[in-house]
């Protein structure tokens, strides 16, 4: 069963973390992949931009529209994401707790809907 | 002598920076991919002139001169900076083989360039608050305190918004490109309303004591005239051609003490005819290209009022039924409101307030403060004072600018 794991926090909070504990966290994300990637786990994982650097894009009747935030009105914003094999949610919850950002903010489990025909993944 | 050489070469410099500033911008930003590297760039290719040009003359194309100085000063910063970070020396490779030095081929792509700039500082994934400032600062360089000064906003503000705006460009790699044919009718529907809010913020402050703030709209006129050059699209002339006929009005719609002057009161002799008939002349321009948008009809009914001697002798019909027109293209509650004014004055105040309240118990219109304005004048002139009391009060209430609110105090006093 694959598992999407979503981290959420606060931005202006984690601007405010010191770069030297940032690193750190950060290296500890890439170690959980690691240790994921071992036991045959990981499927793939990555921080995002700012939210500000963000757009929206809505179609309707056609017409694509193409339009910054609204980001501002959220306290949490999507940080970052992990796609991971697990046999259940309470495996997936231990992962979870493993993941930095479970700290300062919230890691959010959706698991993920198997569907037919999608390509191979292909990374960069 | 030598002094007078160098002190003309000065303000040679300086005169190049006003007029010429901008372009280099834009084709520097376009070289090295990044807005404030360019600006560096900018500032030193200039830095470099001030020294040279006194000395040695002043270049065969001095433009050309400077996006090339500016870029080889970039190449060259980022080799001396790539000690610390490596990864600069590989981009500044990556700008001198792929970018050009040939002064003049990239002379030929100066107003290209400029067209990049206004799209990609109006590019609708950068915040609406943010497309403003970027474009008055970027394309017309007005300073953080001019544009904060003007748009009645905080110089930190201001600055920050467009701080943001460089950093999403940079980030979310928004293209610096004038858009293809296929999403041009919608990118330039964007760089349009910047333009035409640019000079409306102008023409009359949504909020503080003074009516006008000329500044903001000359700025607008002379960006509409700049589009219209680099891209002559009907809609294009026909903002144009509505700022213009706006702006004729202007030294009659405030009286020597700063008060509002209604249409139909304004001493006409005190538009400016120049303006007037550059508007007109430019309409039929854009009439004759077959496709008209709301822009340009908006535009052909302030000309319907140029050309009339007085209120009394305006085609009200045709008014009426170019409101009828832009209702088609471009629906909205102000257009109607607008249309019920005309149609008041064409078929009598009873036609008109049956209309504006019909629009105003819709409710899209319940806080904006002229459908009030509007209807109080309508019940006033059919006798209905106490309701002409009412909206004129609740039109005071919603009010935020000084001249409007002492012009509704005092069509309230003449009431009593």
């Amino acid at each position: 069963m694959k598992y999407l794991l979503l981290v959420h926090h606060n931005e202006k909070a984690f601007d405010k973390i010191p770069e030297e504990i940032r690193k750190k966290m950060l290296a500890e994300s890439i170690q959980l992949c690691h240790q994921l990637d071992s036991k045959g786990q990981y499927v793939h994982a990555s921080p995002l931009q700012p939210e500000t650097a963000g757009t929206i894009v809505r179609v309707r009747d056609g017409k694509s529209a193409v339009t910054d935030g609204p980001f501002m009105e959220t306290k949490e914003q999507l940080a970052g994401y992990f796609l991971i094999h697990a046999k259940d949610q309470a495996e997936t919850i231990s992962i979870a707790e493993r993941v930095p950002g479970a700290r300062i903010g919230t890691v959010e489990i959706r698991p993920v809907r198997e569907i037919a025909g999608l390509p191979k993944t292909r990374d960069s | 002598m030598g002094d007078d050489v160098s002190t003309g070469a000065r303000a040679k410099v300086d005169e190049f920076y006003r007029a010429e500033s901008r372009y280099v911008l834009a084709t520097l930003i376009r070289l090295l991919g990044d807005f404030d590297a360019a600006e560096e760039a900018l500032q030193e290719a200039f830095s470099v002139a001030m020294e040279q040009w006194p000395r040695d003359g002043i270049p065969a194309n001095p433009r050309a001169w400077l996006v090339s100085t500016g870029r080889f000063k970039a190449i060259d910063g980022m080799r001396r900076r790539a000690r610390y970070d490596a990864s600069l020396n590989e981009l500044a490779h990556h700008i001198e083989t792929t970018t050009g030095d040939s002064s003049e081929q990239e002379d030929e792509h100066i107003e290209d360039d400029r067209l990049r700039l206004i799209f990609t500082c109006c590019h609708p994934a950068l915040a609406e608050e943010a497309q403003i400032p970027m474009t008055l600062r970027e394309v017309c360089n007005l300073t953080t305190e001019e544009i904060a000064r003007a748009l009645l906003t905080k110089p930190a503000t201001i600055a920050q918004r467009i701080v943001r705006a460089k950093a999403k460009i940079r980030d979310a790699r928004i293209p610096y490109e004038v858009p293809p044919p296929s999403e041009l009718p919608e990118r330039i529907e964007t760089v349009l309303r910047v333009v035409y809010l640019v000079f409306n913020e102008g023409y009359s402050a949504s909020f503080g004591t003074s009516l006008t703030r000329a500044e903001l709209s000359d700025e607008a006129i002379r960006l509409g005239r700049l589009l219209l050059q680099l891209l002559p699209e009907p809609e294009v002339i026909g903002l144009l051609a509505l700022m213009l006929l706006h702006e004729s009005r202007r030294p009659a719609r405030t009286s020597a003490t700063g008060d509002l002057v209604l249409l139909e009161q304004q001493d006409r002799s005190r538009w400016n005819r120049a303006q007037s008939s550059e508007g007109i002349s430019l309409i039929e321009r854009a009439l004759s290209m077959k496709r008209i948008g709301p822009y340009t009809l908006q535009a052909t009914i302030a000309a319907v009022h140029a050309e009339a001697p007085s209120a009394a002798e305006t085609d009200w019909a045709q008014i009426v039924a170019l409101y009828d027109l832009l209702l088609r293209v471009d629906p909205s509650p102000i257009v109607e409101l607008n249309r019920a004014a005309a149609v008041a004055i064409r078929d009598g105040p009873a036609k008109g307030l049956a209309l504006v309240d019909e629009l105003l118990a819709r409710g899209e219109l319940a806080t904006y403060h002229l459908a009030h304005a509007t209807r109080a004048d309508l019940c006033r002139r059919l006798g209905k004072n106490a309701d002409a009391r009412t909206s004129y009060e609740r039109a005071l209430a919603l009010a935020k600018q000084g001249p409007e609110q002492r012009f509704l105090r005092q069509r309230l006093m003449e009431l009593n």
